[in-house]
């Protein structure tokens, strides 16, 4: 049964030392044309690969893509270690448990409390009823919403939905997390505190991580910053860049889509010194 | 995006095709068979998931009583009034050649061979089927369908069966009261307009019917609520557009269901005439 580890222990990593996340060639397109045309990258177990974009250039496809929400038209995309460009969507169905997604706008069930949306895996995984609500309040309590375990989605903001969005895909600690734009539309306080979730997320659990954003401080943000769990405070990370974490160095890259292809992959230094004009109006 | 002078040179200039007649009529037809063959893929899916498990029990009884108890209220008046209509004007008709009486058998008959079914499916359509459309539509466009993907649940499982299955229970019983409150209606119509007993209106209207009439009138609800709840269903969950999505998408679900079920009752009442004759 899946969740079996309690919210303050890491997720233990696999031997394996394969991509976590593998996009080979990957094309996809629609009736007004192809979006990705070829997009190849790889991410590594506990890495934060930051998506970053003008609209429209695939980021959200490439999550969903990630996630067999969508099937390439060519390619193949691998992960962990599964193709999940070729599988059918009864095995995809099965397989999304291991993954968890933060939609843009937090896509929760409007018909449902705070505490059924979060508990949704677990209601349709058949665990106990014993077992739900505080496996619910654990993870609410670390977006810092228990108090809304009987609210509807209505009666949120924005952020709140976002954290709430974030504790459901949580629900069962699975090691990759999808991010929609989780701050877009909010403002800057709000956004800083869905940024130190994911540094939590990131750092505490050791999740691999696709995050898809429009605003780059996000990104710098990650790759700049950790969470340091004996103080519990967001602090700034170590010299070389790389975020630290309980075991292992997590590293925080960026991957810059431009016309259907990858325009720019690399680390943080090396974005933030390019001298390219293109990725340099990102800078602004 | 719109070009600027920042734009980066070199992008493709895509220049549309000219719009020609045969192009659009092309398009047109290639657009029906690809809807015509996605809504049987969804039919196809969604007989799968009615007769293997999981089974959502829970949003079943909620859909029934969504369907079913929600649709009463309309289903009660408007059956009731239809059977005094019909009696209003039949009898009119009959009391001309003195046969009045007669009124309670052709009442009966048209009420639970044809209008019960016909206008329990027309009533429940645009109460339920639009309902569908745009509940599923607004969960389409805010990716809360998505989001029950991604956490591994089968929206065809979860939303169209549960919707589907009610629809099937549900209706014939609908039907049902649409003919007792037709008769009533006709009854009370029959007593005040056309000065005829009561009891010898009901005893005329049951000895009227025979097994051939329950048959047919019991049928057709089960394929027409098949065609609104999938019909609600498909629709719902292939819309374009957002919001203004939705409104088409909903439009479309009651216009469609209502031409569809017309068009079924129509073969219906062919099919169940010719097993009549055959078979009782």
């Amino acid at each position: 049964m899946a969740g079996t580890h309690p919210m303050n222990s890491p997720i233990t990593s696999s031997p394996d030392s394969s991509p976590t996340i593998k996009f080979e060639s990957v094309r996809l397109g629609f009736d007004e044309g192809d979006i990705l045309r070829g997009v190849s990258f790889q991410v590594q177990e506990r890495e934060t690969l930051v998506l970053l974009g003008e609209t429209g250039t695939g980021k959200t496809l490439s999550l969903k893509l990630a996630a067999g929400l969508l099937k390439p038209s060519e390619g193949n995309i691998r992960v962990l270690g599964r193709d999940v460009s070729s599988m059918a969507e009864r095995d995809l169905l099965a397989f999304r448990r291991q993954i968890g997604f933060v939609f843009q706008e937090g896509a929760l069930f409007d018909s449902m409390t705070v505490g059924d949306n979060v508990a949704y895996r677990l209601l349709e995984d058949k665990v106990m009823d014993d077992e739900i609500e505080p496996r619910v309040l654990e993870v609410l309590r670390f977006v810092e919403l228990e108090h809304t375990i009987d609210l509807f989605p209505a009666e949120l903001s924005g952020g709140m939905r976002r954290r709430v969005s974030i504790a459901r895909a949580l629900i069962n600690q699975p090691p990759i997390v999808l991010y929609d734009s989780p701050t877009a539309g909010l403002d800057p306080v709000t956004s800083q505190t869905i940024i130190t979730l994911i540094l939590r997320l990131r750092d505490v659990f050791g999740v691999t991580a696709l995050l898809a954003t429009q605003r780059l401080q996000d990104g710098f943000a990650l790759a700049n910053f950790r969470f340091d769990p004996a103080t519990k405070r967001v602090v700034h990370s170590t010299p070389n860049g790389k975020a630290g974490t309980a075991g292992r160095m997590a590293a925080t890259r960026f991957l810059v889509l431009r016309e259907g292809g990858v325009y720019f992959e690399g680390g943080p230094e090396e974005l933030a010194d390019t001298q390219d004009d293109y990725l340099k109006r990102f800078l602004v | 995006m719109a070009d600027t002078p920042l734009q980066i040179a070199g992008r493709e200039d895509k220049t549309e095709p000219p719009i020609t007649v045969a192009g659009v009529l092309v398009n047109a037809a290639k657009g029906a068979v690809a809807d015509v063959q996605d809504y049987a893929m969804l039919c196809g899916r969604t007989f799968v998931t009615l007769v293997t498990p999981p089974f959502y029990l829970q949003d079943i009884l909620q859909q029934m009583d969504s369907i079913g108890a929600g649709s009463l209220p309309i289903i009660l008046l408007s059956g009731f009034f239809i059977g005094a209509v019909m009696v209003l004007q039949t009898g009119s008709q009959f009391t001309r050649f003195g046969q009045s009486s007669l009124t309670g058998d052709v009442v009966a008959i048209a009420l639970v061979r044809e209008l019960g079914p016909s206008l329990t499916g027309l009533l429940v359509t645009g109460r339920c089927a639009t309902g569908i459309a745009s509940e599923l539509g607004s969960m389409l466009v805010t990716e809360q369908v998505d989001a029950m993907r991604a956490m591994g649940t089968d929206p065809v499982r979860k939303l169209v069966a549960p919707r589907v299955i009610a629809t099937l229970l549900t209706l014939p019983l609908l039907t049902a009261m649409t003919d007792f409150m037709g008769l009533l209606g006709g009854c009370v119509a029959s007593v005040f307009s056309l000065r005829l007993s009561a009891i010898e209106f009901w005893r005329r209207a049951i000895d009227a019917l025979d097994f051939a009439d329950l048959m047919q009138g019991f049928t057709k609800p089960f394929f027409f609520a098949f065609i609104l709840a999938t019909i609600g269903c498909y629709k719902g969950l292939t819309v374009r557009g957002g919001t203004q999505g939705v409104g088409r998408a909903t439009t479309q679900a009651a216009v469609l269901s209502s031409v569809l079920i017309i068009v079924a009752d129509a073969f219906l009442t062919k099919v169940a005439l010719f097993l009549a004759d055959k078979l009782f």
